[in-house]
């Protein structure tokens, strides 16, 4: 087995990315304007870089699926970005996030990278506020900071609950200023079918012109994958619903290694499902914790009860309830990280202590907050002896100025006032840790393919903490890949034009036509959702939250199955020259097809238990992970061979020089 | 529920539409509006019909895809909310619902209820930002301090997702709450000053040019925006453009 | 003028100074009538001297004149442009679940005052030009109470009259704020500023129709 060449410069850890800047190749300026460069993905990472790469003198084409690339999906994360500034001065620092990063995901991550990612992160700060981003202040105008899981300090910078949206919007003004100089060409509705490789470098990719269905050849010296994770595999997931793999498989099956794709993250609190209608799930900030208490009843019956609206939780005595995660783990108690707070819910609820109709949710109670805050607030107005009601009034103040949308959001959906009666909350599949492998310079194992953001695996490990995924995505697309790319791209200086009239594009855009004709042409019998829901019920059951060999075992089969079914039954209407929503689905739900096979493959080869991936035959007494670093401590990198069955295992092997490997922790 | 929809089907941009009756049963009141469409189109595609083509992508009220006029108001008729937060328990038994896109020329019908709202995309580019490059080496966030209450009004102001439902349901078809959202997020912060001049002009000049109609304070952009952004906005840019005006 | 009322918020700001003007005139053409049901001789001097100052009549005249019309051409233009940016109408339009029934209709209101204010020419206006500046009668300073009077006789007259300024009450019930937040004024006082638009809606008007019924009555 090849080992991966992860190109991680030498020296001291706190000097290599100081140093690698300083020693790689630079293009000129005069010469970046004779170069090309392809980003697909227009989110947090995608957008940074876009609008970078053309600020620093690259012709940029950007495609994203949606009608604008304001509406990528990192506009919808609410909680915060973290950044290493110690404003709050309770002894954060670079090294402190780096540690916290790698201890949150278990020991799966890559050291240099995640360093890297600590170092730049007070950059990207800098940088959102000088382009006008509104992060909530303090009466003293200056930032403001909260806590999130898996945490001992305050780093994360915030806008209410819509961090996400203005981040993704200062990206996208970035964007438009290089858009009205003429230096980014945006294309929007479109879809990235492949990528095409002449001489083994990437050199340009077909798009689908989603209005018109035109099949588009579009070259560059250089292409950018920053298309986002592929949480839909599980078809019920927090991403949008055209959130998908296709950018990166396509990718894969033309010799980018697909990395640990079993490390999916589900989130602790989103709203519970309510009947088979549900398209979709919506994740109720991580922040809630802060202030919400998660508990379940202590005895069956009243759990029972509840499930049948025969008992109110509000009527349960302090004592029969059970606040598991503060009885688990008295140390972080409700703000432990979201793998291990997903997993103690499913624990309860799997003994038969869930609380809806499905048996499948645990409370989200904001009663003592709202009881604290009101007294703290009756005290402060001079109010010493303050009548329940009138302590209560004040308390809901308090709540509604720090999640007031978030509990409008959950009354609009649930039609239950949260402020009255907890909140029902159970896990939901959210974010993607693996996927794309890079190496230092976040280059795939095609030469001049790049992955960043959710779409590459290297900074999060096996589980990632509450408000990274925005810090990753900027600095990949900020600070880091502007200057990466520069090394690749200054060989690339006398190459002149690429030309899109070679075999190279005529055989790709044939395959791309084809798939498009195979599956217009089918004539099944069965909805492209029909599958897709399939595929989401084994995923969920057999890959979800716990695995085991037999479950994944059957899961390849099933999916294997369910593959072959699809493409001899599915039923795609309308045309391949228009506007056609079932068509743009069908070709997504076949990539998740395979990557689902791949995923149960990858879930199965890990013998051990770590962040998001419990093997539940590999746990402590206390149903803790128990991960096995002697055997496991690498990056699982799957190269394609046809069949998801046939891909091979390339191992990197990942050392921990600045971090001592320890069982983690919360308790 | 039993409901009749009356939904507009439009083949694409350059094909005459018309509103196309679909009766749909067992809807439940705890679905979204468009998960009740989702129910729709599977029944479609079981006859071997076409689907109904809608945005949709975030489903939770963020992305600003989604758009939809429902019974002659966008978003349909609740308040706060996108139509993907849109539930069927807004609606009785026998219902009957219109649903068409939002009208205005400068959002043409792509396909069915999907319109193509570019004409937003290039009023931002004509100045809807800073012009700051990225550096690594900008200034610390925390140098220019902002009081809160120009910080708070600014976020407001920024949290416009861009869906266009001002414009469907202005009377004039109007953007001026759109594009005042975006001259107020910047014009209320220091960062923003240095351009606020050339901004405003070049961005009211884009709005004009893409065709949308005038503003005349009815003030139905605002009660429909699903974000609540605030008439205030629109003063505060006739402010901006007048001080621009005569510099 | 087409160079700088170009843009959008140009024109939208010069309908709302023309609005602004009109409503001082309209104020104190209130003022000046309400002296009628106090005083009869207040009335007349007070008539005479708008009759005949030359500033009013040669700067300001002109002015108010221009200013009318150059609301009612805008408002045409404004409308036929707003009309003509949703070629393709709704099926189904809900206004009145997002605005007030006056603040879409602007255009009706507007055109029942206009016909009122062509009335109201061809009753006072031309008549006061014709008597004083072509026939060159003698300047009479008690004439004014006496043809206001006689012009409330008739029913249908004060008919007409009621109907207008009920109209008008319409009209400047959104307008009155409208034309304040047009030229940027909204923040803490627009509370203020709209309690304020409201009662000035309804007053004046009513104070108007008072005035007719007041004269129609008592003579």
């Amino acid at each position: 087995m090849a080992t991966l060449e992860s190109k991680i410069p030498q020296g001291p850890i706190g000097d290599k990315w100081t140093n690698h800047k300083n020693n790689i190749n630079l293009v000129n300026p005069a010469n970046k304007r004779n170069i090309d460069v392809i980003v697909v993905g227009t989110g947090l990472a995608g957008g940074s870089a876009a609008a970078t790469l053309a600020e620093l003198g690259y012709n940029v084409k950007t495609f994203c699926y949606q009608d604008s690339p304001r509406r990528a999906h990192s506009i919808a994360a609410q909680g915060g970005i973290n950044a290493a500034k110690n404003y709050q001065g309770d002894g954060d620092s670079t090294y402190r996030l780096f540690y916290d990063t790698v201890k949150g995901g278990d020991y799966r991550a890559r050291e240099a990278n995640v360093y890297r990612l600590a170092e730049v992160s007070a950059n990207i700060i800098d940088q959102c506020v000088a382009q006008g981003v509104p992060f909530a202040r303090e009466y003293g105008g200056l930032l403001d900071n909260r806590s999130f899981g898996g945490v001992l300090v305050s780093r994360t910078f915030y806008a209410k609950g819509q961090t996400g949206q203005q981040l993704l919007l200062g990206a996208y003004a970035a964007m438009n200023r290089q858009i009205n100089r003429g230096k980014i060409e945006s294309f929007n509705r479109h879809e990235m079918l492949d990528i095409v490789v002449v001489d083994g470098k990437a050199r340009g990719i077909i798009a689908r012109n989603m209005v018109t269905g035109e099949i588009e050849r579009h070259a560059a010296h250089a292409v950018v994958i920053a298309s986002g994770g592929y949480g839909n595999v599980f078809f019920l997931s927090t991403n949008a619903m055209g959130s998908n793999v296709t950018a990166s498989w396509k990718i894969h099956k033309k010799g980018a290694y697909f990395a640990n794709p079993c490390f999916t993250q589900i989130h602790p609190t989103c709203i519970p499902v309510s009947g088979d209608h549900q398209s979709k799930l919506t994740l109720m900030s991580e922040s809630l914790r802060n202030d919400g208490r998660i508990w379940v009843p202590k005895k069956k019956e009243d759990a029972i009860a509840i499930r049948e609206g025969r008992l109110k939780p509000t009527e349960l005595a302090e004592e029969d309830r059970d606040y598991y995660l503060e009885r688990r783990y008295p140390s972080f108690g409700n703000l432990v990280p979201r793998d291990v707070a997903s997993r103690a819910a499913k624990e309860r609820c799997d003994a038969g202590f869930g609380v809806n109709a499905t048996g499948e949710a645990v409370f989200l109670d904001f009663e003592s907050a709202i009881m604290r805050y009101g007294r703290e607030q009756a005290a402060i107005h001079g109010n010493h002896n303050p009548s329940d009601a009138e302590v209560r009034k004040l308390g809901e103040e308090v709540v509604e100025n720090k999640y007031g949308n978030l509990f409008q959001m959950y009354e609009k959906i649930v039609d239950e006032n949260p402020y009255k009666t907890p909140m029902k909350i159970y896990p939901a599949v959210h974010y993607t840790m693996g996927g794309i492998w890079v190496d230092y310079n976040l280059m795939t194992s095609i030469e001049g393919c790049y992955a960043i953001g959710e779409a590459n695996f290297s900074d999060h490990g096996a589980n990632r903490l509450g408000a990274s995924a925005l810090m990753q995505g900027l600095a990949d697309g900020y600070f880091v890949l502007p200057y990466t790319i520069g090394d690749y791209l200054s060989q690339d200086i006398r190459t002149g034009k690429i030309s899109t009239e070679t075999p190279e594009f005529e055989e790709a855009e044939k395959n791309v036509q084809g798939q498009i004709d195979a599956l217009i042409n089918n004539n099944g019998s069965n909805s492209v959702d029909h599958y897709h829901k399939k595929l989401g019920k084994i995923m969920w059951n057999k890959c979800g939250m716990a695995r085991n060999e037999q479950g994944l075992k059957e899961a390849i089969k099933e999916i294997k199955e369910l593959r072959e079914d699809f493409y001899k039954n599915v039923r795609v209407t309308g045309s391949a020259d228009s506007k056609n929503a079932e068509l743009e689905k069908a070709m997504r739900v076949a990539d998740f097809l395979e990557l689902g096979e791949l995923f149960a493959k990858d879930a199965l080869h890990r013998n051990e238990s770590c962040g998001g991936h419990f093997r539940e035959e590999y746990q402590t007494e206390e149903g803790e992970a128990l991960r096995d670093d002697e055997n496991f401590k690498y990056v699982a990198a799957w190269e394609y061979k046809g069949e998801p069955s046939d891909a091979v295992l390339h191992k990197e092997d990942l050392e921990y020089k600045n971090i001592e490997l320890k069982t983690r922790s919360y308790k | 529920m039993n409901l009749t929809l009356k939904i507009w089907r439009q083949k694409d941009a350059n094909t005459q539409g018309k509103i196309v009756d679909y009766p749909i049963s067992e809807v439940s009141p705890d679905m979204s509006f468009l998960e009740m469409l989702d129910v729709l189109n599977e029944q479609l595609i079981s006859k071997g019909e076409e689907p109904v083509e809608f945005d949709h992508d975030c489903r939770e009220g963020i992305c600003g895809t989604c758009s939809l006029q429902i019974n002659g108001e966008p978003h349909g008729p609740d308040r706060g909310v996108t139509t993907c937060q849109l539930h069927m328990r807004m609606f009785k038994d026998g219902d009957t619902i219109f649903i068409e896109p939002f009208r205005a020329n400068a959002f043409p019908v792509i396909k069915d209820l999907i319109v193509d709202r570019s004409s937003f995309d290039r009023i931002q580019q004509a100045g809807g930002f800073i012009s700051v490059n990225t550096s690594g080496n900008t200034i610390d966030a925390n140098s220019i301090p902002v009081n809160k209450h120009d910080a708070d009004k600014s976020f407001d102001a920024a949290t416009c997702i861009g869906c266009g439902a001002c414009v469907a349901a202005c009377k004039n078809a109007s953007a001026m709450l759109f594009t005042s959202a975006k001259v107020s997020q910047f014009a209320l912060l220091p960062q923003g000053q240095v351009e606020a001049t050339d901004r405003v002009m070049n961005m009211v000049r884009q709005m004009d040019l893409e065709g949308f109609g005038n503003c005349t304070n009815t003030g139905a952009c605002e009660i429909e925006c699903p974000k609540g952004i605030s008439l205030e906005n629109i003063a505060r840019m006739n402010r901006e453009y007048l001080k621009a005006s005569t510099k | 003028m087409s160079g700088i009322l170009n843009s959008s918020i140009a024109r939208k700001v010069a309908m709302a100074l023309s609005a602004i003007f009109l409503l001082i005139f309209l104020l104190q053409h209130f003022l000046i009538n309400f002296t009628s049901v106090i005083s009869e001789n207040l009335f007349n001097e007070l008539s005479h001297f708008m009759g005949t100052n030359i500033l009013i009549q040669a700067v300001m005249q002109p002015v108010l004149i221009f200013a009318v019309v150059f609301h009612f051409v805008m408002g045409f233009i404004l409308e036929a442009k707003n009309k003509s940016a949703r070629k393709i109408k709704y099926v189904s339009y809900n206004g009145g679940a997002n605005s007030s029934w006056m603040s879409r209709n602007m255009i009706y209101s507007g055109l029942v005052i206009l016909a009122f204010l062509v009335l109201h020419f061809i009753d006072f206006w031309i008549p006061e030009m014709n008597y004083k500046y072509i026939q060159f009668n003698p300047e009479d300073p008690t004439r004014y109470y006496g043809e206001l009077v006689h012009k409330f006789e008739s029913p249908l007259r004060v008919g007409a009259y009621v109907v207008s300024f009920a109209l008008l009450s319409l009209h400047l019930l959104h307008g009155f704020q409208s034309s304040f937040q047009s030229v940027g004024c909204n923040g803490k006082y627009t509370p203020a500023l709209k309690a304020f638009g409201k009662y000035f809606a309804i007053l004046i008007p009513l104070g108007f129709i008072f005035i007719a019924l007041f004269h129609h009555f008592n003579h």
